[in-house]
This record gives structure tokens, sequence and C-alpha cells, in this order.
């Protein structure tokens, strides 16, 4: 197959809640916060005040690394801007919905290492998306 | 308590419409009401219990049970998107055994068709919904949310495109039969894996139909159901949950059918080995691989072997399947598949199928769905219905 790049879609802004405006004001400074309990000591995502493990209050954020591994993914064709959807597992345990950017949509894989690559959206954030590594 | 064999399905309805730009969703529940109550032998007046989904028009229960003029003691509008009808056959089955009303009318309709949708488009944009701003800048759609379970369950068994054609290639050997069926012609493994890709792995024949329509069930007490002249389909057996991304824990390669489905199984005293006919709902191929897995039929991972070389096909495999042409090549109404998985487990449990696809002897059937998105969160329900 011909490579197919990854186009300049629109990505529509996310809506933050009075529970995230924090972790979206560290978007724009280009930090991808994760939440962590202090009691259990779990990461969780996305990120929520109550612990969803032990069920406590004591979470806190803390900075990722910014690096991962592709857990699956899907090119969507059927659409004017094909774009590649991917679930990424953290180096800090957690996997999280994002895109694959910057890269021949063909070519991306389960397993690739990836890390974080910050893509503008309407009139918002900036949201973490992810290409390759290497 | 147990509710095995303390409710009956005693009318099931189809909607005959794939396009329906002249009529309204109302309309298209209520005759779909009609067509149960007739099938059952009831009226209007008879009905005591009103079940929908959150997608029926006006906020679940209150515009229709206006339109429909019902006067009712019991309702029910849990949404677990389109397995919502299979849940709501135990829900009433529950409302019977308890007492809370006698005669349960379920509908659902809708026109997706007409509105031109094309199940490409965004999903739910409620803003207090937590995880939609972690979702939705991301393109999730319900496409490639399922495609992304299928590219997952490829890497870690082995499944192949191939493989997941093959139930595609089954529903429709069944689908030539029902007149009523959108995509009638017989395919081949080569012609799915051969249609264009919509999402990787998912070709355009790995997707389900995008049709208008409806159906609608009647559940009742023992004593009502006895007293009408159809066959006797009690519901044996019923489980429900809901599966998610687990905080962050997110693990593809299963459905909550590995929930609903032992549940199920455990309430009516059998095993997958003693069902005759499943509806499985298939809203992609690879939704019916998952399931199939995780209900029991066969060993995580081996779904794709379990489903080739004809298995699902009636009076060719060991398992018939979706013997109306599912989802994939019958209809989706309301892009919700569930009833429609209900409504032809009972005409195989009355024998009413068609004679081409009808399974000798049904006597234990099992109704499965999957609504919401699999690759994210999602509702299971899983029913055993027995012809006593």
């Amino acid at each position: 197959m011909s490579e197919t790049k990854a186009a300049q879609r629109k990505i529509t802004a996310p809506t933050p809640t009075p529970d995230t405006i924090e972790f979206w004001k560290a978007a724009e400074q280009g930090k991808l916060m994760l939440r962590r309990c202090s009691a259990c000591q779990k990461t969780h995502w996305y990120p929520r005040p109550v612990c969803p493990h032990c069920f406590g209050d004591a979470t806190e954020w803390f900075e990722a690394a910014g690096t991962g591994e592709i857990y699956t993914f899907s090119i969507m064709r059927r659409v004017p801007e094909p774009y590649a959807i991917a679930y990424v597992t953290l180096a800090e345990g957690p996997t999280m919905l994002t895109n694959i950017v910057g890269v021949d949509l063909n070519t991306i894989r389960i397993g690739q290492k990836v890390k974080l690559a910050w893509t503008p959206t309407e009139a918002g954030p900036p949201v973490p998306c992810f290409t390759l590594a290497d | 308590m147990t509710i095995k064999n303390k409710a009956f399905i005693a009318g099931a309805y189809e909607h005959p419409t794939r396009k329906a730009p002249d009529k309204s969703v109302a309309q298209l529940h209520a005759e779909c009401a009609r067509g149960a109550l007739a099938d059952a032998g009831l009226t209007k007046d008879d009905v005591d219990g009103y079940f929908c989904a959150g997608d029926a028009p006006g906020m679940g229960p209150f515009s229709m049970v206006e339109y429909m003029n019902l006067k009712v003691k019991h309702i029910d509008a849990t949404d677990i998107g389109g397995s919502s009808y299979l849940m709501l056959v135990s829900h009433a089955a529950q409302a019977i055994a308890a007492g809370k009303c006698s005669v349960a009318l379920i509908t659902l309709a809708g026109r997706p068709r007409s509105e031109g949708a094309q199940g490409l488009g965004l999903r739910g944009f409620n803003p207090n919904q937590p995880e939609i701003q972690f979702e939705a800048p991301f393109g999730l759609v319900t496409a490639n949310a399922y495609a992304m379970c299928a590219m997952r369950h490829m890497h870690e068994f082995g499944t192949t495109a191939e493989q997941l054609a093959w139930v595609k290639v089954a529903a429709s050997h069944h689908a030539q039969w029902n007149e009523h069926a959108m995509l009638r012609d017989v395919v081949t493994v080569e012609d799915v894996v051969n249609s264009p890709m919509v999402t990787d792995p998912l070709h355009r024949l790995d997707c389900c139909v995008v049709s208008d329509g409806g159906g609608a069930l009647i559940v009742v007490s023992p004593e009502i159901a006895r007293s009408l002249k159809r066959p006797l389909v009690a519901v044996r057996g019923a489980g429900e949950t809901v599966k998610h991304g687990m905080a962050g824990n997110i693990d593809l390669t299963y459905s909550g059918g590995r929930v609903s489905g032992p549940i199920a199984f455990a309430e009516a005293g059998i095993t997958p080995k003693d069902i005759k006919y499943a509806s499985i709902y298939d809203s992609f191929t690879i939704t019916v691989v998952m399931q199939l897995e995780d209900i029991g039929f066969c060993e995580k991972g081996q779904g794709g072997k379990f489903v080739s070389d004809g298995n699902l096909i009636s009076g060719v495999g060991k398992l018939p399947f979706n013997t109306d042409g599912g989802g994939l090549c019958n209809n989706h109404p309301a892009n919700r598949g569930g009833i429609t998985k209900v409504i032809e487990a009972v005409r195989q449990l009355r024998g009413e199928a068609h004679p081409k696809v009808q399974v000798p002897n049904c006597d234990l059937a099992l109704a499965h769905g999957t609504g919401g998105l699999l690759g994210t969160k999602h509702g299971s329900a899983t029913l055993i219905l027995e012809r006593l």
C-alpha cells in the first residue's frame, strides 16, 4: 500500500470539567499530567479526584514521562482525512486513547515505542497525541 | 430468587420496513407494539408494564406511554445501547416474578437510514460525561472502536481477516431466504476481504447495515402465557453487566459477555453445549467472534477458528446463528440490534423461522448482545430461552 500521510485533521477542542482544568492548563505548557493516589500508590487514567482503585480522595497530579507503546490502533480510512486512532500504554502503566501522528499511517504497528506529540485543536488546548519514538 | 420460567415471551414482532422516510419514530414504536400484541393475541388494554431504552422519543418512557395511551403500573428505561432490549426482557421477567406487572411491552424503533446516519459520526456529547474530553478529540467513532479490538485480537491470537469474514458469509447464507433483508446476496470470504477498508482491519462487509425499523416484544406471566394460543417460550436465564476502561487497565481482548454469559447459564442450569440456536449481536464481524469466546462457545482466542468453514450456517455448522441474516445483512433498526436478536430466537423456538434456516427441534436458544462500544465501554446482556 502506498504511503498514507496523517492529514491535518481538524480536532475538536476538549471540553474540560472542573476536575480536569489543571490537566488542560498543563497541556498548554506541553506537560502530560497523570493522577496518582497517595494512599494506594496507583496511577489511573483518565484523571479523577476520587481514586477509582481504592476510592480514597488523596489523589494528586504528577507529570508523565510522555513515552509509551502502542497497545492497538486502527486507521480510519472512509473519511476525507484518514487518521490513526490508538491506545498507548504509558511508561507509568495506564493505557490511554490517542492519535498516532506525523508518520506514514501504513507503517503503524502494535508494540511500537512512541513519544508525546502535542497536537493543536480548534480554539482549545492541545491534545496529547503520540509519534514514533525513534 | 430466580426468573427461571417465571415469565414467557408471548409476542414478538419485527417491523418489515428498512427505510421509513414517511413515518415518525413514535409511529414506528406504535406499529411494532400493535404487531407484537396481535402476535400474542392480546390488546393494548392488557399491557400494564412498559419498557424501552433511553433513545425512545421523550426521555425514556414518557412520550411513548402517552403516544400509545397506555395505562401502566411498572416502567423501565435502562439504556445499555443496542443490547438494552435483551436486558429489558430480563428486567420485565423480574418485574413479573415480583408481581409488579403481568403483561410487559418492550418497544424499539428508529430511522437512522432516513436521517442520513453512516455510522461514522462522533458519538454522544453530554459535556458532563467525564471521559468525552479524552475520547472525542481523537475521532473515536463506533467503527474504529470495534476495529481496535479486532486489531488486538489478531495480534494476540493470530485471528485473520478471512476468519472474521466467515461471520458475514454465514449471515449472508441466511439472509438470502429473508424477503425483508437489506442484503440478500450470498457473499464469499473473498468478497468480504476485498471490499473497501473502512477502518483497519474492518472492511465494509465486516460492518452491519444502517436501517430504519424496529421491533416489539410481549413478556407475560406464566398464567397468561398458558391462556394464550402461542407456543410457550420461557425466559430461563439472564445476565448483564457493563465493561469499561478499568481506570486505564485496558484489556480489549474480551467483552462483558465474560460476566453476563456465565450468570445466564448458571441461572438456566445448562451449558453452551446445550444451545441449539444462538442470536449473537453482529454490529461487526469481530463482535461475534469475541462474544462467542466470552459466552463460552469456544476457548478465548479460538473464535476465529470456531466461526470458520461455515460453522455458523444453519444446516451446515454446529452453531446456527442469526438465521434472519442479522445486523450484517438483515437490519439494524435505530442502530440497535438487541431486539431483533430476541425476535429471531423466538421464531426458532416456535418453529416459525424460514424453513431453509429453521433448526430442527430447537428447544433451547441463546440471545446475546453488546451495546455501546466494544473498544471503550459497553453493556452486555445474555438471555437464555426455552420452548416448553
